[in-house]
This record gives C-alpha cells, sequence and structure tokens, in this order.
C-alpha cells in the first residue's frame, strides 16, 4: 500500500497538473471527493492575469487568491456552481474555460454548426454540378475531336515510316 | 458556374480575415471588462493607512468619487501618482485602497510622493481587492455618490485616459 502511495506521488510529478497536486497539500479536505472536486475547480477556473492558465497551474499571487478562496467557498458548503459563479459575478466570464450558452455568445457556439451545414450544402451542390455536366459533345464539337483524332494518327504514321 | 465556386475558399478567407481584424482592434487583451459595473460597492469594514480609524461602505457615499487601487511595490502605481496628485488639486475626490501593502510603507511612500487620497483603505490581505475582481494595480473605480460602480480602467490613469475617463466622472456629479 505504501509502495502504491509513493507511486502514485511519483507519477503525479511527470502530470500536467503537478502543481494542483503539490499546492493541494495547502488544502487539506476531510472527503476524498472534495479534493477532488477542488482540483477539477481549480483547472477548469482560469486565471484572470494570465492569459491562458488555469487557477492550478498558474502561480500568479492572484490565482492563488483565488485558489485559496475557492477553498474558502467550499469549506463553507458551497457547490461549485455558486462557487464558480461567484468568481464569475467579481470577474467576469474570463475566468471560466468554458464559456456560457448567451445571446452575445451565440456565435461563438453556433459558427462550428454554420460551418458544417455550409460545407454539407457546398458537398452537396457539387456533386450535383458534376452529376449534371454535360458529357456529350455538341455535334460540332464531335467532328473536331474526330479530325483531331485523324490528324493524330497521321502523324504517328508518319513518325512510324520514317524511324523504320 | 464551376469557376466561380473555385473562389468559394478565397471568399470565405477573405470573411474571416475581416472578423479577425475586428476581433484583433477591439479586443484589449489586458483589460477585461468587469462585471460590477452598475452593481453596488462591495460590502467592507477596513482599517485607514493613516491614522487607523476604521471605515465602512457607508462612508463612501455622499460624494462621486475616483477609487483607486495601488501598492507600493507596484511600478505603474508610481508612474501614475503624480497624475493623481494634480487631479486631487483640481477637486476630484480620490479614495485609496492599498492592495496587499504594509502599513508603514504606505505611509512613507505618501510623505515622500504626496497624499492625493481622501484617506486609504488598509486591504494587507486583498480581500476587498478580490471583491472588487482587481487582478493587478493600479485600478481605478468610478463610484456614484450612491455607492454604485460606474465605471473601471486598469492601469495607470493619465491625461489621455482622463480625456475620456474624466467626462465619466463628470457626468456623475
Amino acid at each position: 500500500m505504501n509502495a502504491m502511495k509513493v507511486f502514485i506521488l511519483l507519477i503525479s510529478l511527470f502530470s500536467a497538473s503537478a502543481y494542483a497536486v503539490i499546492d493541494g497539500h495547502k488544502y487539506p479536505f476531510e472527503d476524498p471527493a472534495d479534493a477532488a472536486r477542488f482540483e477539477q475547480l481549480a483547472e477548469d477556473l482560469r486565471c484572470p492575469k494570465c492569459q491562458n492558465q488555469n487557477l492550478a497551474d498558474s502561480n500568479a499571487p492572484v490565482a492563488a487568491d483565488l485558489r485559496d478562496k475557492v477553498y474558502e467557498l467550499m469549506q463553507e458548503g458551497k457547490n461549485d456552481e455558486e462557487v464558480v459563479n461567484y468568481l464569475v459575478a467579481r470577474y467576469g466570464d474570463f475566468v471560466r474555460y468554458k464559456p456560457p450558452f448567451r445571446i452575445d455568445t451565440l456565435l461563438l457556439w453556433g459558427a462550428p454548426v454554420l460551418m458544417l451545414i455550409f460545407g454539407i450544402i457546398l458537398v452537396i451542390g457539387l456533386r450535383r454540378q458534376a452529376g449534371a455536366s454535360p458529357s456529350v459533345l455538341t455535334a460540332e464539337e464531335q467532328q473536331k475531336l474526330n479530325e483531331l483524332k485523324a490528324r493524330l494518327n497521321d502523324s504517328e504514321t508518319t513518325a512510324r515510316n520514317t524511324n523504320s | 458556374m464551376n469557376r466561380l465556386l473555385l473562389f468559394i475558399p478565397v471568399v470565405v478567407f477573405a470573411l474571416m480575415g475581416i472578423v479577425f481584424w475586428i476581433g484583433l482592434g477591439i479586443e484589449d487583451k489586458t483589460s477585461l471588462p468587469s462585471p460590477l459595473i452598475g452593481q453596488p460597492f462591495p460590502e467592507f469594514e477596513l482599517g485607514v493607512v493613516e491614522d487607523g480609524r476604521t471605515l465602512t461602505t457607508k462612508d463612501l457615499k455622499g460624494q462621486p468619487a475616483l477609487v483607486n487601487v495601488w501598492a507600493t511595490w507596484c511600478p505603474t502605481c508610481k508612474a501614475e501618482h503624480a497624475f493623481l496628485n494634480e487631479l486631487a488639486e483640481q477637486g476630484v475626490r480620490i479614495i485609496g485602497i492599498n492592495y496587499k501593502d504594509d502599513d508603514a510603507k504606505a505611509r512613507d511612500w505618501l510623505s515622500l510622493y504626496g497624499n492625493p487620497y481622501e484617506y486609504n483603505l488598509a486591504d494587507p490581505a486583498g480581500k476587498l481587492g478580490l471583491e472588487l475582481g482587481v487582478y493587478g494595480a493600479p485600478e481605478t473605480f468610478l463610484v456614484d455618490s450612491q455607492g454604485i460602480i460606474r465605471g473601471k480602467h486598469i492601469g495607470d490613469l493619465n491625461p489621455r485616459v482622463w480625456e475620456v475617463f474624466g467626462k465619466e466622472f463628470e457626468a456623475l456629479k
């Protein structure tokens, strides 16, 4: 069992969220499920000072303050949603990595669907056009083709004759 | 018709280019919009750096004010300090929040560079700062006479910023 613990600790040193684990020692939880919740929240919340780091990975002082606040709110018995809402009310939507679905984020969420629909329409359109394109030549074109073929045959014959 | 279809990628690329160009233009990555605008100033009960008396949210009300979050460890705060002194001379009410700082250091700083503040709230642990969504000093809030937050500026105050921010402040009177 002890070997197992050491193994898990060693593994955690190689994981991307090693900081969260190390910092986790500062935040004791009675229930391991709460510790997991805490780590998940620290992963999901974004450090407002940093462009693209979560609370677990950032060593900015404000990130440490927010981790402490998340811990404090959890100790008060707040659930994940309440914790996230508390921070969003102060720091704005920037702190969440998953943007909410609202009128002003409609384009963000809808754009991939719109792209897909556009792509499908494009593919259908192109296929239909390929099917409808005229494969039959007009009489005039057919005549020209025959002429060209005849000329090609002639020149080939001439070439062979000269070679031999 | 087939030839026209060939232009679709070009058109899509051009449209995306326009969207990104506009997006890059409007998004100032260093300042986040504050969700606190229109909200009452968070409740507090804090000591004053200068004399140690305790003040609460009530003391903020009565007149519109600039609430300036600063610290002695913050170089940009020093850069804007002269301009704050100027504003105070013009009669602008400025209240300071000494954010994650040491009272003695703050007093030294104020006697050295001048004190444009009506008073400075001591927030050594940054608790009020967190309530205000502060993530980097200096930050300045516009608070009206009812104690409602009406605006926020992240970064130093200077004459160029004040051209817009000052008008917002005057509008509160």
